[in-house]
């Protein structure tokens, strides 16, 4: 069992901090249990499990500091991590961004743990895979799909006593669907910290619907087009921009919010009014850990406010360079929707794109936060408010902070991970939402 | 290429140099990589410990691979040493068929013990899948090849040179860099070696020590008054090669077309800075292109990565059954288009061979992580689709009896499969340096070193960018360009290949982070090519205002 409670993990940060002869001494206890289980052609094709227990101990003498790594917990495996870091920590060279560690944080309750998920079993998950293959099987269509899950704890302590425990749960489950005559294509992602709430006949079901609505795609011409997204499609051009958004960067002069001439553009509005994303950890749909990896504290916070940018990340560093508070990298984003459906987006689209997903996505240009990728696993024109039949895939050039300019409608609100959810990325929040003048530059015959 | 598992470097842009998240390992003291680990004697007790379990307990066929993975990175940015980090991940992983089922498990606990409950979890595992497996595992014959070692012909182990004298060396680089007006400098220093012990039922007992090593910057230059910044990354290529590669030899530096120096066996890292600050400058007031149709010459340090995206993963036998449907996606390269015997890949001037052998790439070992002794093979034979890549249980799909000997795992703790081998495409036969290459066109871009990369799932559609991008007009270089990146059809984008550069210009690079599967693996591979030209590719303009 790899997961340590709150007072058997204490206990043994408590041993390590009491063995340090550093001018400071900051430890992280962090442990995971994981399983997965995979298939491809309509049958499982690998399964596993996983644990692991780390300690990692960073011990400082000034600005100077050294690292060391154990999974050993008895008393003298402790000594000699401690002792190890604190040699390598002599032999470093001097780090001058080096921060001393932060006191006692106050954090608010944790809600990402779901003893639900934290008890997944080997028969849940072919279970789980069950449910998904044999519908597809009875509709004629070839799934290939992955189902990830993840029960893990993170604790830290440090001299200066701050002391920092979080466990958490997570699923993470994606399929393809994909035609038995080859020109068809779904898919469907579902994530969430608690596993009752994953249904994966619910979700397969999408996807095999969606792989049969597929076939056969017309080609259209590519150029500006009016798109309906799905969360999922949008999630990770969003999530790139936000993940972009460091100050330092910006005040490097080396990212799309530092301005001409020098500095950032804090405070300016770079997109539509109605965009407002922000993070909260305590958000019941995506909720994340109450301090981040360095022990600070991270709370409700507006990152864009009707368009405007309201906060970057700060590192402590760069914080203290500047003489501002420091923000800590978010563990989650909430992109603020409106009530209106998919199928209301539908209905009031005279000539658009309707996009199930985008793949393949990687930077063009980071000055301007131009990406480009493809649309994949189902993708229709819709034409006088109805989905008149799909369409071949498209690439894109296209750039979020241009997307959230040209916002039509947003609609409700979806939860989608991104990079796998579980252990791996992060959890968002965003609207479906009507887009004008995306930008496609070409086709392809991808299926 | 994944992005899963790479974070970026602190304080870094998007595009910025990747470092390798490596959780699972330890981190430990330079000294530390340098001790001996296990002998041959010991390792082949405990590989027995798995074999012999593995039969008593049902198995028909069993693997079990020791592995010891070091590395080690030196990270600076311009007078700064950010980081030194040294890893160490030990374990043993065992493989096995038991009726007709692959089982996997692995422990970090290197003792009879620890091998023995490994080994009986993997074959309960195999039992247990086995209700779900439609059909029985089919493994191409293998002999065993008895004791057997197989090292990397390094001349100088990065691992014994001091952590110090590499910090200093990429110090000097950054500080040339910023005499020249850089307005930034990252730079990294990342070694590797995989100690790994392969035995099998088969009877081979293979001891493999494997080295790569791979030095990386990336300049950033600032315009204030326009707000400008562009990026120039280093012209080196990662390398399965000791230290020696920073020797940066006088033979082994080329003068290239527009002023360019690039680097063949060794690199100069401290020269390559001082000119990657110069060229970013340049960038900056650089023409932006004007799309249309234009005659693509490709140098091979961007060659590599349109080759790993548009051959390397469409030719992967288990994308093209469906198995990595649901990540990678599948391929166009049906198995009916390589039977018919007729499927043009590519114009009659291209031909991809597989390799798993050639010295100083990434993918070179003496045997794969299945036992299989390496060799080479053709993919693409004059233009015409001829073979996959296919490791010892999908052959006979291919009606093939030998297995092809690209079978990978990342670590101890990760299950072997299919990975891709070094894919290169192979000089031209007839006499054919860049310059003469550049002077037959009248309309092109010369582009170097790779740059932004996306293909479909199917391996169709791509759209590439690179580092420095050089106008031709009426055959001769005509001044630096930017915006550019360009758009094709796998298929008809080899087909558009009419003439590649000759041997005396062939070169490899490649990567260490090439990802496939759920849970994701990372692989390292490189890929070899001359200059090679392009006839009417589609190029568009990426400028854009905020």
């Amino acid at each position: 069992m790899a997961i340590f409670s709150k007072e058997e993990a204490k206990k043994i940060l408590e041993k390590v901090i009491a063995y340090s002869k550093a001018d400071a001494c900051e430890v992280n206890l962090n442990g995971t249990n994981g399983g997965n289980i995979r298939y491809a052609r309509n049958s499982v094709s690998t399964a596993g499990e996983n644990s692991d227990v780390t300690l990692v101990v960073q011990s400082n003498f000034g600005k100077k500091s050294g690292v060391a790594t154990i999974n050993e917990f008895d008393e003298a495996s402790l000594e000699k991590v401690v002792r190890r870091s604190e040699e390598l920590a002599k032999l470093a060279p001097e780090n001058p961004e080096f921060m001393d560690p932060l006191p006692q944080q106050t954090y608010g309750e944790s809600k990402t743990y779901f003893e639900s998920t934290a008890k997944i079993t080997p028969e849940y998950r072919a279970q789980a895979a069950a449910n998904s293959i044999n519908p597809a099987i009875a509709k004629d269509v070839t799934s290939a799909g992955y189902l990830e899950d993840n029960y893990s704890f993170a604790s830290m302590m440090n001299t200066k006593g701050l002391f920092a425990y979080n466990q958490s749960t997570g699923v993470n489950f994606t399929v393809t669907m994909r035609s038995n005559d080859g020109t068809g294509s779904g898919w469907v992602t579902r994530s969430s910290n608690d596993v009752s709430k994953l249904d994966t006949a619910e979700a397969s079901k999408i996807a095999i619907d969606k792989a049969l609505q597929s076939r056969n795609a017309k080609a259209i011409e590519p150029g500006k087009y009016t798109v309906i997204l799905e969360p999922a499609a949008s999630a990770e051009l969003i999530r790139n921009m936000l993940f972009a958004m460091n100050a330092r960067q910006a005040d490097e002069g080396r990212s799309f919010l530092s301005k001409k001439g020098g500095g950032s553009k804090i405070g300016e509005k770079i997109m539509d009014e109605r965009v407002t994303i922000y993070t909260d950890p305590y958000n019941l749909d995506v909720p994340a850990s109450p301090w981040s990896g360095d022990g600070q504290a991270r709370k409700k916070m507006d990152i864009i406010k009707n368009g405007t940018v309201a906060n970057m990340f700060y590192d402590r560093y760069w914080a203290s360079q500047k003489n501002v508070a420091s923000v800590p990298f978010p563990g989650n984003a909430i992109m603020e929707g409106g009530n209106a459906s998919l199928e209301d987006l539908i209905k009031d689209t005279k000539k658009g794109i309707l996009v199930t997903r985008f793949w393949y996505i990687r930077p063009v240009d980071p000055q301007t936060q131009l990406y480009t990728g493809l649309t994949r696993d189902a993708t229709f024109f819709v034409e006088n408010g109805k989905v008149k039949h799909p369409v071949k895939n498209f690439r894109f050039n296209e750039s979020p902070v241009i997307m959230l300019n040209n916002v039509e409608t947003l609609g409700k609100q979806v939860r989608v991970d991104v990079d796998g959810g579980p252990g791996g990325g992060a959890s968002f929040l965003i609207p479906y939402m009507k887009l004008r003048d995306f930008t496609f530059t070409s086709l392809s015959d991808a299926v | 290429m994944k992005r899963r598992d790479f974070i970026q470097m602190a304080g870094m842009g998007a595009g910025a140099l990747m470092l390798p998240v490596t959780s699972l390992a330890n981190i430990v003291s330079p000294e530390a990589l340098l001790e001996p680990g296990l002998d041959v004697a010991q390792k082949k007790r405990l590989a027995d410990v798995a074999l012999n379990t593995a039969k008593s307990n049902g198995a028909t066929y069993a693997d079990v691979r020791i592995g010891r993975y070091l590395n080690q990175f030196v990270i600076t940015r311009e007078n700064k040493v950010q980081s030194i980090r040294n890893t160490e991940s030990f374990g043993v992983g065992v493989r096995v068929i038991a009726n007709g089922t692959w089982g996997f498990a692995a422990t970090n606990e290197v003792t009879p013990d620890g091998i023995k409950k490994a080994t009986e979890r993997a074959v309960a595992i195999a039992k247990a899948n086995s209700k779900f497996q439609k059909e029985p595992v089919k493994l191409a014959a293998e002999k065993g090849y008895g004791e057997v070692t197989w090292k990397t012909p390094i001349q100088k182990n990065g691992f014994e040179v001091p952590v110090k004298d590499k910090a200093d060396l990429l110090l000097n680089a950054n500080a040339k860099a910023m005499e020249k007006g850089a307005s930034f400098i990252n730079s990294i220093m990342f070694l590797v070696n995989e100690q790994k012990y392969f035995a099998s039922t088969e009877g081979s007992y293979i001891d493999q020590d494997i080295h790569r090593t791979w030095p990386n910057f990336q300049v950033t230059m600032i315009d204030k008054a326009s707000g400008q910044f562009k990026t120039r990354s280093a012209f080196s290529a990662p390398v399965g090669m000791g230290y020696e590669y920073l020797d940066g030899k006088a033979q082994d530096k080329i003068q290239g077309p527009g002023g360019i120096i690039l680097y063949n066996k060794s690199y100069d890292i401290v020269e390559d800075a001082t000119m990657a600050a110069e060229q970013a400058k340049q960038l900056i007031s650089a023409k932006s292109v004007e799309p249309g149709k234009y005659d693509l010459v490709l140098e091979p340090s961007h060659m590599w990565l349109t080759i790993h995206e548009s051959v390397g993963h469409p030719l992967e036998l288990d994308r093209v059954l469906g198995y990595e449907a649901n990540y990678a996606g599948t391929s166009f390269a049906t198995l009916d288009k390589q039977q018919s015997g007729k499927f043009q890949y590519g114009s009659k001037a291209v031909n991809f061979v597989a390799d798993k052998i050639q010295p100083g790439s990434l993918g070179a070992v003496g045997f794969d992580d299945e036992g299989v002794k390496t060799k080479q093979w053709d993919l693409v034979k004059d233009g015409v689709l001829v073979n996959y890549q296919a490791i010892r249980d999908q052959v006979h799909i291919l009606g093939q009896g030998e297995s092809h000997g690209c079978c990978y795992s990342q670590s101890w703790r990760d299950v072997q499969f299919q990975r891709m081998a070094n894919v290169s495409l192979q000089p031209g036969k007839a006499q054919l340096t860049p310059d003469q290459m550049i002077s037959g066109v009248e309309k092109g871009i010369y582009i170097v070193k790779d740059g932004s990369f996306s293909i479909d799932q199917q391996r169709y559609n791509f759209q590439f960018g690179g580092v420095l991008f050089f106008e031709i007009k009426n055959g001769k270089i005509a001044g630096m360009l930017k915006d550019v990146a360009y758009q094709s059809n796998t298929q008809e984008f080899w087909n558009s290949c009419v003439q590649v550069c000759d041997e005396r210009d062939y070169r490899m690079n490649g990567a260490f982070n090439d990802g496939k599967g759920q849970p994701a693996q990372s692989n390292a591979v490189s890929h070899g090519s001359a200059t090679a030209r392009f006839n009417g590719v589609n190029v568009i303009n990426t400028g854009r205002t905020l």
